[in-house]
């Protein structure tokens, strides 16, 4: 089942789907590797919440949360705790 | 002369190369009309001369940010004799996103594979040779900050300047490969174009690059071509979704393709995850950031402080000892006079240490990977303000001083939000500010000065978010700052970076600013000192031009509550806020002991609770207005501070009396 990227939760592994939507911040998002097929993990959330920090690629993302509402994600594991 | 332009992602340790390529014969200012920093120098390598440019640190080369436009402006027009690309070799397959688009553009490319200490260390192996042949591009592997594989970064220079043109080795798939070959036949025929890289401005045609769309628009005048161009993208178009993201997507596809060849990683916990779990903590995350904020704030102030004393009293003494030197009043009062030449020049300078102080500290966090923590700590804070994480730095360096403030906001990496920043710095009451202030607020308001104090600095600060939103909402309308931004693997900060850092910008303040600073003071000067009956000198303020303006100016003030002195206090005001008191002092012809006990005698505390307001708000001094200027690169946004600070001021000063008077 697809999901957006921002309802994951730290641990969570998943498979970048789709990025909805055109624009600046469409195509900042997918030169920063995010494209179809990538695997990313959800690392932490900032103490207020928002941003979130993503692993991607081998390095470290952070991403608004309605930055994150646009990447469309399959889940592949969710953190087991 | 070789010319030579560096790219590459932020935090890559670009400007460490830069540095060690240049040494001290290097040059920084900001690219014309804009707020970004550009930095040039020269080197000197096996005996050629060689010119490098910085260009400023992108993930791409898209025309969605101003840096982006900038870094491939720069290779497309100027057309550097070499381009070296400065990789991460701990982070290469976001690296390379950057390295395939600057050899779409066609230039003679090299790579610096840097940071491979910090790769080895984190389990990242790369097959270096097998890179080289897959890419088509000579690799240089380089350490920086240890100076390692600079002499052959320089000798694959030259040898990149003697050679041939080399073979674009990359290619896409055959969908977009077919378009491209299309698209550059029909290319070769405009003349417009004959500068261009022809395959790079096939694959933008194809993106739909707003900036080279409108190129073609406008300088393809035969219709036929034109059409034909329409015609390829069309079909391109109707074969991929989007267009756009299908570039992109090849982009990567090429690169892991390469990668999988010749990358091995195997990933270890680092230190810099470590490190992460501390300071981006949810509980001690914000904590540790505030206290390294304060160290900040402490280190800029702190360090600064006994130079800027030494400077000023320096000053003073000289110009004590030469007050009558050429026994021309007017002449030695604008040499040696207080708002004269050399005192100027003292002040100027008093600021050097403070802007040396503020981006040295500045650039060992940002070096440190500490600065992007922070804007992900405070971001969703600040953005309740309209403001973004970064800006609570220099928002911060404001309450010390508004020159530090303005010069701070360079961390912000967005422009809109560097110039919101910028001009709505001077709402943080300086400790200039807090000087007046604390002897007024303690002559009317004894043991309640300290809530007094604290309330002045409530209302800049609520000032100063009300106008980041309405900037935000009006003025730079629909244009999302995204927060789409690496958190990069801390490093060692380097202190040569730093310490070129601090003196670039001192003395780049020194020149710029300082001109700027020594008119103000000039042209106050003589206005101060000129009779206004009989032109000739006069060293009573009552009788000057000055006053005359202050007078005249009155009756808009009376509504305030002043009386003509503290218009021309304000006049005085903008040189430096310190002056204020100082001045009222003088015009009341009082010293400034006895000023605190005169002033509470004579005005009643709602109308100096609205005088402290108006000086609060209206511009700080000339030289933030001289810092707002050098850092927004703009007359139009300095004016701006300026008129909308002073009019708030005035309409606040109203409000407070209008309030006043009910309590």
């Amino acid at each position: 089942m697809n999901v957006k990227l921002s309802s994951l939760n730290p641990g969570d592994k998943a498979v970048v789907v789709r990025i909805n939507g055109k624009g600046a911040i469409a195509r900042r998002i997918a030169d920063m590797g995010l494209i179809p097929g990538t695997e990313i993990k959800v690392v932490r959330k900032a103490p207020l919440g928002d941003p979130i920090e993503f692993e991607v690629r081998g390095y470290y993302l952070s991403l608004r949360k309605n930055e994150a509402d646009i990447v469309l994600v399959k889940v592949k594991e969710y953190d087991s705790l | 002369m070789i010319r030579v332009a560096l790219a590459g992602n932020p935090n890559v340790g670009k400007s460490v190369i830069f540095n060690n390529l240049t040494g001290s014969r290097q040059h920084v200012g900001n690219w014309p009309g804009k707020t970004v920093e550009k930095k040039e120098g020269y080197a000197k390598c096996f005996g050629e001369e060689m010119y490098v440019i910085d260009l400023p640190g992108t993930y791409s080369l898209s025309a969605y940010s101003i840096e982006e436009l900038i870094a491939r402006d720069y290779i497309v027009k100027e057309k550097p004799d070499v381009v070296v690309v400065v990789v991460d070799a701990s982070n290469i397959e976001r690296n390379l996103y950057l390295v395939v688009q600057v050899l779409e553009l066609g230039v003679k490319t090299i790579i610096a594979l840097n940071k491979m200490d910090l790769a080895k260390s984190t389990g990242v192996e790369i097959n270096v040779k097998k890179l080289e042949n897959l890419l088509g591009v000579p690799i240089v592997e380089t350490v920086a900050p240890k100076k390692i594989g600079m002499d052959e970064l320089c000798r694959k220079i030259i040898e990149m300047k003697e050679s041939e043109e080399i073979q674009m080795r990359i290619r896409y798939s055959d969908i977009l490969e077919g378009a491209i070959h299309d698209l550059i036949e029909i290319l070769e025929e405009v003349k417009e174009f004959r500068d261009y890289a022809y395959r790079w401005l096939a694959i933008k045609i194809l993106e739909g690059d707003n900036a080279i769309m409108q190129e073609v628009e406008e300088k393809i005048k035969t219709v036929s071509l034109k059409e034909r161009i329409y015609e390829i993208k069309k079909r391109f178009e109707e074969k991929v979704e989007d267009t756009e993201m299908y570039v992109i997507n090849e982009r990567y596809r090429v690169i892991q393709e390469i990668v999988s060849k010749t990358v091995h990683v195997s990933k270890k916990v680092t230190l810099s995850d470590m490190l992460d779990q501390a300071f981006l903590d949810r509980y001690i995350g914000i904590p540790i950031f505030l206290a390294i904020l304060w160290i900040l704030f402490q280190f800029t102030f702190i360090v600064s402080t006994p130079f800027v004393d030494m400077i000023g009293d320096f000053f003073a003494v000289i110009s004590n000892n030469m007050a009558n030197v050429t026994g021309i009043s007017h002449l030695d009062y604008l040499l040696f006079g207080e708002y004269g030449v050399l005192n100027g020049i003292g002040m100027i300078l008093s600021f050097v240490p403070l802007i040396m102080a503020l981006y040295f500290a500045l650039s060992l966090f940002e070096d440190f990977g500490y600065i992007s923590r922070a804007a992900f700590l405070m971001d969703k804070l600040m953005r309740k303000l309209g403001l973004t994480g970064r800006t609570i730095i220099p928002m911060i360096l404001g309450f010390g001083c508004n020159v530090a403030g303005i010069y701070g906001t360079r961390i912000i990496p967005e422009e809109d939000d560097r110039i919101i920043a910028i001009v709505t710095n001077p709402l943080m009451m300086c400790s200039a500010r807090l000087v007046a202030f604390a002897i007024i607020a303690a002559a009317f308001w004894g043991s309640m000065a300290g809530t007094i104090l604290l309330s002045l600095y409530v209302i800049g600060i609520v000032l100063a978010v009300s106008i980041s939103l309405v900037l935000k909402k009006f003025v730079f309308k629909g244009k999302a700052s995204p927060f789409i931004m690496e958190l990069p693997p801390y490093q060692v900060p380097s202190i040569k970076v730093a310490a070129s850092q601090a003196w670039a910008r001192g003395s780049l303040f020194f020149r710029k600013a300082g001109t700027v600073i020594l008119f103000g003071l000039l042209v106050l000067g003589v206005l101060a000192t000129t009779d206004v009956t009989t032109l000739s000198f006069t060293d009573d303020v009552q009788n000057s031009i000055v006053a005359v303006i202050g007078k005249m100016l009155h009756p808009i003030f009376a509504p305030l509550g002043w009386d003509w002195r503290l218009v021309i206090a304000v006049i005085f005001g903008f040189v430096a806020k310190e002056i204020v008191i100082g001045a009222t002092a003088m015009l009341y012809g009082v010293t400034e002991d006895e000023f605190a006990s005169f002033i509470a005698q004579h005005y009643d505390p709602v109308v100096m609770y609205a005088y402290m307001v108006f000086v609060l708000v209206y511009v700080p001094c000339i030289a933030s207005i001289a810092a707002i200027k050098n850092e927004t690169g703009s007359w139009k946004w300095t004016l701006f501070t300026i008129l909308y600070e002073v009019s708030l001021a005035y309409l606040l000063g109203i409000l407070v009396l209008f309030i006043g008077g009910f309590i």
